[in-house]
């Protein structure tokens, strides 16, 4: 029962996407190549297509989140499938009912996907490891460990305006240790063959050797931005001065805030990307945010592409790709 | 009364340094005579032991019985029929039940219980806190008087290190050994693995080596201040060992243990979030094993147990955070111990050791050898069997192992308890 999910069929499709771990080169590439013929599509941004007609998909939340939850049902919609939104309440799964027993009263309804996002780390194959053969699982972020549709829009996002990822160097800058989207990042970006993957943070917000992630540390953001072509910033979470990890926001904002005058140390085409939602002023100045260099909304409908691709990838075994 | 010889076995009594093929006397529940054989004496059943070895039973000390108070988990019964298969005779027994052992009368309960399975004897070590809530002491006279063997706090935190060394010292008032499974609360927060690049990988919160090495010092500085004799349980780090060494080379009276799992698992065994692998305190690297592995051949470490954690399914049916830690493992103790042999890890005779004279010693009890006049607990195995364990096999109620599809040589035989066939593999 604890043998490694596997994420793709004996043919090498798509069956879950539960982490970039494991994925090669060429499959992550695929993904971002169905994403774009998404994207492509005449009229505004992405128009509705019938891949996915009478699949049903099921969307877990056990964590709140209004915007991730919102683009996966747009990105099931648009490929006419069938959406159930199934908010779990977490003080009702802690009297008594199990994750397996919300899932087996779920899986009654015949879902053909379940799109999971929960607090504990590994909730997502846990899933795919119980659910019915046949159902498709897609992590929506499970604890710190991944967020793997969030790393593919972020990588969309990169080549659209990079076009190869082999020369590229790029700095994470904020709080790696509780991320699940700098996890699935890393490990992304270095499979795509970038040239370099820098972490930018103080130690309190840095994993247990960092390094065999696959990633150079700095803990100077000025020393850590010399040359990069991409920076992405992480949300601060306000819980972390609670839990002596930072003094306050405003040390951090001084250290590790992203500003005009320091974005001059990376390469002049550089450009800036945030999960969101943003801090203004913790993480990242408004000038900044808003500015020339700044792609952080069109992560937001690159998501939408990206999400169709996985979803119908996974459920019609490469129908995405019918459409280039 | 019964009277039982056990013929042509190897006889390994690490307590009496014996290692050699020598017959053993059973009479009315104690070793009536080793070697040669009593005048006139004619017992009415033979154990033909050729080809296996014949031990003391194993003392398996601190395992955590689920009766009462969580008998979906394990009863003592069930549990005590699960030692006796794993050539187990003497089951240590932790206060965390419901309610915990901090008075006589619960005691007094799980002892009656047990005696009526009659398959193990069943010792307990006493709560150091009422309710093992750190804040107020337990009346360890009391319930060292009921028989309790020693006292601890599991792996419940103490209020502070005022409380601990009063604990400490009250204990050591009436020479009770106190079992201490020193780990910091604070570092370990919501950890459920080891901090290191797998935990960083999958991203569980992790537990630092620090977590056990801060609290060790500190246990360290307290018995040493309070002249208490304590036992460091289940320790997982190499520099815990280190410590301890050195406290030892310095003339401290302290003992340490270990939980077998320990010594074949690393952290790199939870990918996957593996749940099976799920312990505490956790499995930490390959260069922390090899140093507890050092530890039991050099005899720094003096005790190997089993850190019997029976689980029902749905305890290990969550995402890896939310699931219990522990590991069914009364029936995996002596078989890993012999892989330890196999591994040439040790020598038998130190395996056996730290599975019976070892743990006898630590709580100055007066089993874990087979002169004559002692109790006859004894294990037999054939050191050759192989075998295979299938979690649906074990007797345990816990069918929760890590180990489920590993091979083994040596399988028990016959185990006596009190000079009774607790189990027998034929039967």
């Amino acid at each position: 029962m604890n043998a490694q999910i596997e994420q793709t069929d004996a043919q090498g499709r798509l069956r879950h996407f539960l982490s970039i771990e494991g994925f090669r080169r060429e499959q992550l590439e695929r993904i971002l190549d169905t994403a774009e013929s998404f994207a492509m599509l005449p009229g505004r941004q992405v128009k509705k297509v019938p891949l996915l007609r009478g699949k049903i998909i099921t969307n877990l939340f056990f964590e709140n989140s209004t915007r991730t939850r919102t683009t996966f049902e747009l990105a099931a919609k648009l490929l006419s499938a069938d959406v159930i939104n199934f908010n779990v309440n977490v003080s009702a799964t802690a009297k008594g009912e199990t994750l397996l027993d919300t899932l087996r009263n779920i899986e009654a309804m015949h879902s053909d996907m379940f799109v999971v996002r929960h607090s504990a780390s590994g909730a997502a194959h846990f899933i795919a490891r119980h659910a019915a053969p046949g159902v498709s699982v897609i992590n929506a972020g499970d604890g710190r460990h991944a967020h793997p549709t969030q790393a593919m829009l972020d990588m969309f996002t990169i080549r659209r305006h990079k076009g190869d990822f082999t020369p590229l160097r790029v700095a994470i800058v904020g709080d790696i240790q509780h991320s699940r989207v700098a996890r699935s990042q890393i490990m992304a970006l270095n499979i795509l063959g970038v040239t370099e993957v820098r972490v930018i943070a103080p130690r309190t917000l840095l994993p247990a050797d960092v390094r065999s992630l696959g990633v150079h540390v700095y803990h100077d953001l000025d020393q850590g931005l010399e040359d990069v072509d991409v920076v992405i910033m992480l949300r601060l979470q306000k819980e972390r001065m609670d839990n002596a990890l930072l003094p306050s926001e405003h040390e951090y904002f001084q250290l590790y805030g992203l500003t005009g005058e320091r974005l001059k140390r990376a390469r002049p085409d550089a450009i800036v990307m945030h999960p969101g939602p943003i801090n203004r002023g913790v993480e990242i100045a408004s000038e900044v945010a808003d500015g020339p260099q700044s792609v952080i909304l069109q992560q937001v409908s690159y998501g939408i592409a990206v999400r169709m691709a996985v979803m119908s990838m996974a459920l019609g075994g490469g129908a995405g790709e019918q459409q280039t | 009364m019964s009277s039982i010889h056990i013929q042509g076995g190897r006889l390994i009594d690490p307590a009496n340094d014996i290692d050699e093929t020598l017959d053993l006397w059973l009479q009315d529940g104690k070793v009536l005579a080793v070697g040669a054989p009593p005048k006139g004496f004619s017992p009415n059943q033979v154990i033909d032991a050729t080809g296996k070895v014949v031990c003391p039973g194993i003392i398996d000390l601190g395992v955590h019985l689920r009766e009462p108070g969580q008998e979906h988990k394990g009863t003592i019964c069930s549990e005590a029929r699960a030692a006796a298969k794993g050539g187990i005779t003497t089951l240590i027994c932790m206060p965390d039940t419901l309610p915990v052992i901090d008075t006589p009368a619960v005691w007094e309960l799980i002892r009656r219980r047990a005696k009526a399975c009659g398959t193990a004897r069943v010792l307990a070590i006493g709560a150091l806190t009422q309710s093992l809530e750190g804040e107020q002491l337990a009346e360890m006279s009391a319930l060292k008087q009921a028989g309790c063997v020693a006292v601890s706090n599991t792996r419940r935190r103490m209020a502070n290190t005022l409380v601990s060394r009063h604990a400490l010292e009250y204990a050591s008032t009436f020479d009770l050994p106190v079992l201490l499974c020193s780990e910091d609360p604070h570092l370990k927060a919501g950890g459920c693995m080891h901090e290191g690049a797998v935990a960083s990988r999958l991203g569980l919160p992790g537990i630092p080596a620090a977590a056990e090495t801060v609290a060790v010092a500190r246990d360290l500085a307290l018995t040493e201040h309070t002249g208490c004799r304590s036992h460091f349980h289940t320790l997982s780090t190499g520099r815990a060992i280190e410590m301890i060494r050195q406290a030892r080379q310095d003339g401290a009276r302290i003992s340490a243990g270990v939980a077998i799992h320990q010594l074949f698992l690393m952290d790199t065994d939870v990918d996957g979030f593996n749940a099976a692998c799920h312990v505490d305190p956790p499995l930490r690297t390959q260069s922390d094993r090899d140093r507890l592995r050092k530890a039991v051949s050099e005899g720094d470490i003096q005790v190997i147990c089993s850190d019997h954690q029976p689980h029902e399914a749905d305890a290990k049916t969550e995402p890896f955070p939310l699931t219990a830690p522990g590991i069914s493992g009364l029936e995996t103790l002596l078989p890993l111990s012999l892989k330890l042999v196999e591994e040439g890890v040790l020598d038998l005779a130190t395996a056996i050791a730290a599975l019976s004279a070892g743990p006898a010693r630590v709580l100055d009890l007066p089993l874990g050898r087979l002169d004559p006049g002692r109790s006859a607990d004894i294990c037999i195995f054939d050191p050759e069997a192989i075998w295979e364990l299938r979690p649906g096999e074990m007797a345990s109620q816990g069918k929760n192992t890590p180990f489920s599809g590993w091979e083994f040589r040596g399988q028990v035989t016959h185990t006596l308890f009190e000079g009774r066939i607790t189990w027998s593999k034929d039967s």
